[in-house]
């Protein structure tokens, strides 16, 4: 076990650091630096004008070079810029250059400075995934037991009414993306065109302040979403458990049919919608980005579509790096959960 | 000309019979849901006669009320339709008219499933679609967004406007709006009223099913071809290939989607020519595909492989140069004459980066399969013939994986199609007046809380094709599953 998890952390490291520098390699080609530039000056900068902006930034220096600076194993540029002023990658606002520090990445802590919000990257990313964090909490708390019960309720009698009528309900909710059932339910709840204006469509507010009437609309979104997914993966596995041979053995011995539910069936039903919750996470990213969006809450999501959209190099390496973190460790989690879950399992 | 209702004249009367009908549907799903707590299971009771007699109680008497206002519900839908085609123009008010305008997609539909049904033994998997509801149901939502698409896009037919076309004072006016007098016009009303430039929003809808029904089940079709012709090898062969593709394929698994959107499909990716490099490397597996299938198949008859593969590969390959040499990109190589068509670059972009994205996903399916199907006894007998490696992957596995493959295909396609949307929606690669309906969703939710009109269409169009494609698969599942 120990062995296996060791080999899982070896090739996350692999895949995190393959993926900051396609990242790191995208964002830094030279259409994409002369936006930067731009964006960061002026937007009427002349070419000369870009390429010294770029070059007094250490943005033209080689790529391996600048990701190793990055990364914390080269130390960071001290360029005297063309218009005499001496810039140091590692010099706080004010510091003299050939004060600060020879070494700032990564490994020090340092996860730079964005330049879309004038701020640590550090302390951005921890702020918004606050708020992510409320919302996912809240999501989870909805979403998942809501989707167990569907699951188990459809599953335990195959084929019958009651399973075809929550079937249909969770195809419905995996076919409808949050985009499509945000838009809709804010028209519905969040407007007075039809009528029943009982919920804010602006999620705004609910960063410092998260209530019922604010904070529903996204909640509900993201939950229906994964929701319908999770159910039928606990149907599934629940329809599995319940042609078992030891219920049958336990409906020939006349245990009432709840008990079966409750003692035999559900604990080994539960087993396969671990892993599949747990491997939703990445997904539900997927939708904050999108929920977050729609109703402007400004949480992780958001960021990453400011980062994105400004070409926020180190910002955007720090959100890369912060959900692939995720997708990673949850795909671990889920594996280890697993076989604790099922002892018929082992990992060499 | 006056303004129209939502159902004109015949509303009057049909709308309380139809809002009651769906009241009692609704109660009894939800009395049902309730009782089959406290209910006994349903058992069939078999009579000395020979026949089966159903438990009754207040249990089956809510079934059966479900049941009938479902049929009932279904018949009123069905009239709405009729009597909107039937009636002289404005007497059904907006629905009317619009089942009016839809009149050949009905006709196309009615054909289809008329002749299916009556060939539907002869007809194999397809066929045996029509035995389930659920499978003609999403079968039925599918093929209407498909014949919606080709008569919209291929005879510019059932759009009541240009989709770019502007009538000032429309903006943002609800469904039914009379267009004001003194204006040149094909039609007197916006059905679905108009948008914030005044389009429309009926006529965009219809345009931008053209839009995604051409891309997504060729984006689709391209994942596959990628990876099945990556996934099989890996599955059969396993050892490094195996793990160095799963590696890589991981890799493109762990971005978050939207970053990956957000990287690939900027304007100045697109000038930097990383998409067009990625279409041309992408776009080769479905050539590596056929080339290798018919050789593995027939290189012990030259002298029928040789023409095959020299018209195959022509043909392809021909496809393949127009496609990738683009006017106005880093691979522009292509003399104008032989450059059989150029595409919207937008387009393209959003194409490869969709491909890029489901290519993994179906590569860990099929070496799934792969892995599984290698070890049947099948493939032993093939590999003591002595038959080659790729014949056994795509002559002895791969038609053995299809029942999956095929279901995990109409799921993509919605799958796809959400992507597609989602890439409108943050307004990436498609030009910003496109109709598509990603683009149309992101134009209208801009002003949702003031007009909430202009976003609804399309998101109910997408929804509506996204659930047929997964009643389809559900359907093909259960069907694929019986025999």
């Amino acid at each position: 076990m120990g062995l296996f998890i060791l080999r899982r952390l070896g090739v996350m490291i692999l895949t995190a650091i393959c993926l900051t520098f396609v990242v790191f390699w995208l964002t830094n080609l030279a259409p994409n630096l002369e936006k930067l530039a731009k964006t960061q000056g002026n937007a009427r900068m002349s070419d000369e004008a870009v390429i010294s902006y770029l070059e007094n930034r250490g943005y033209a220096q080689p790529l391996p070079i600048k990701y190793g600076q990055w990364m914390g194993l080269l130390p960071g540029y001290v360029i005297e810029g063309t218009d005499g002023e001496l810039r140091g990658r590692c010099a706080e606002r004010g510091q003299d250059p050939t004060d600060a520090p020879k070494f700032c990445g990564v490994l020090q802590g340092e996860w730079g400075f964005s330049t879309r919000f004038k701020e640590d990257v550090s302390k951005i990313i921890s702020v918004r995934l606050g708020h992510t964090a409320k919302l996912m909490g809240l999501v989870m708390l909805v979403m998942v037991p809501g989707a167990l019960i569907i699951g188990v309720l459809a599953g335990m009698r195959e084929g019958s009414r009651t399973d075809r009528t929550l079937s249909t309900f969770s195809i419905i909710s995996t076919a409808t993306p949050e985009y499509v059932s945000g838009v809709v339910l804010i028209a519905l709840f969040g407007t007075a065109t039809f009528g029943m204006k009982i919920f804010k469509g602006n999620a705004n507010s609910a960063m410092d302040d998260a209530t019922f009437e604010n904070f529903t609309l996204p909640v509900l979104t993201i939950a229906l979403y994964g929701m319908g997914y999770i159910a039928r993966m606990t149907r599934a596995s629940m329809t599995e458990v319940m042609t078992a041979q030891y219920i049958r053995t336990a409906r020939l011995k006349g245990v009432a049919f709840r008990t079966i539910v409750m003692k035999h069936a559900l604990r080994n039903a539960l087993i396969a919608p671990f892993t599949v919750i747990m491997l939703q996470f990445p997904w539900l990213l997927n939708g904050v980005v999108i929920v977050e969006s729609l109703f402007s809450y400004k949480g992780f999501g958001w960021t990453l579509v400011e980062a994105a959209s400004t070409n926020d190099i180190e910002l955007l390496l720090g959100v890369s790096v912060v959900s692939v973190f995720v997708v990673l460790v949850t795909q671990l989690i889920s594996d280890i959960g697993y076989v604790f879950l099922n002892p018929r399992i082992r990992i060499a | 000309m006056e303004s129209l209702s939502w159902t004109g004249a015949i509303g009057a009367f049909m709308n309380p019979i139809f809002v009651i009908t769906l009241a009692c549907f609704g109660l009894a799903v939800v009395m049902q849901l309730v009782m089959s707590f406290f209910a006994e299971p349903m058992t069939l009771q078999s009579n000395a006669d020979g026949t089966l007699m159903q438990r009754g109680g207040m249990f089956g008497g809510i079934e059966r009320i479900t049941k009938v206002a479902f049929m009932v519900l279904i018949a009123l839908i069905l009239l709405y339709v009729i009597a909107g085609v039937l009636l002289p123009y404005g007497k059904a008010g907006i629905v009317g008219l619009m089942a009016k305008r839809l009149l050949p997609v009905w006709i196309a539909l009615v054909l289809t499933y008329t002749l299916s049904i009556m060939f539907k033994r002869k007809l194999g998997l397809y066929g045996k679609l029509f035995d389930s509801t659920v499978g003609m149901i999403g079968f039925g939502l599918v093929m209407f967004w498909v014949f919606t698409a080709i008569f919209a896009g291929g005879f510019d037919m059932l759009v009541t406007h240009d989709p770019l076309d502007q009538i000032s004072g429309l903006k943002n006016k609800v469904p039914g709006v009379a267009i004001p007098d003194g204006n040149e016009v094909t039609w007197p009303h916006y059905l679905l009223g108009g948008d914030n430039l005044a389009r429309d929003i009926f006529s965009r809808m219809i345009k931008g099913s053209v839009i995604v029904i051409a891309i997504a089940p060729l984006a689709t079709l391209f994942a596959f071809m990628v990876g099945i012709t990556l996934g099989l090898p890996a599955g059969y062969f396993g050892g490094r290939l195996d793990t160095v593709l799963s590696f890589l394929a991981n890799l493109i698994l762990a971005f978050p989607v939207i970053l990956l959107f957000y990287l690939l499909v900027t304007p100045e990716i697109v000038a930097t020519g990383i998409p067009s490099f990625m279409a041309a490397f992408l776009f080769v597996f479905p050539i590596v595909f056929f080339a290798v299938l018919l050789n593995s198949r027939y290189y012990t008859q030259p002298s029928k492989r040789n023409p095959m593969l020299i018209v195959v590969l022509g043909i392809l390959g021909w496809l393949y140069l127009s496609l990738i040499s683009q006017s106005g990109t880093v691979l522009n190589f292509m003399p104008d004459a032989l450059d059989g068509f150029d595409i919207n670059p937008g387009i393209l972009v959003v194409f490869v980066s969709v491909v890029f994205v489901n290519a993994p996903t179906v590569f860990r399916i099929v070496r799934g399969l792969a892995l599984d199907l290698r070890t049947r006894d099948y493939v032993a007998a093939a590999q003591t013939r002595g038959e080659g490696s790729w014949y056994i992957m795509l002559w002895e596995i791969l038609p053995n994986a299809r029942g999956p493959l095929i279901v995990d295909f109409c799921l993509r396609i919605g799958y796809t199609t959400i992507l597609l949307g989602t890439l409108g929606f943050f307004g990436l690669g498609l030009p910003p007046e496109s109709p598509d309906w990603g683009s149309t969703i992101n134009e209208g939710r801009k002003l949702l809380l003031i007009v909430a009109h202009p976003a609804l269409p399309p998101a109910a169009a997408l929804l509506s094709l996204v659930l047929g494609l997964n009643l389809l698969a559900d359907g093909l599942r259960e069907e694929s599953l019986k025999d």
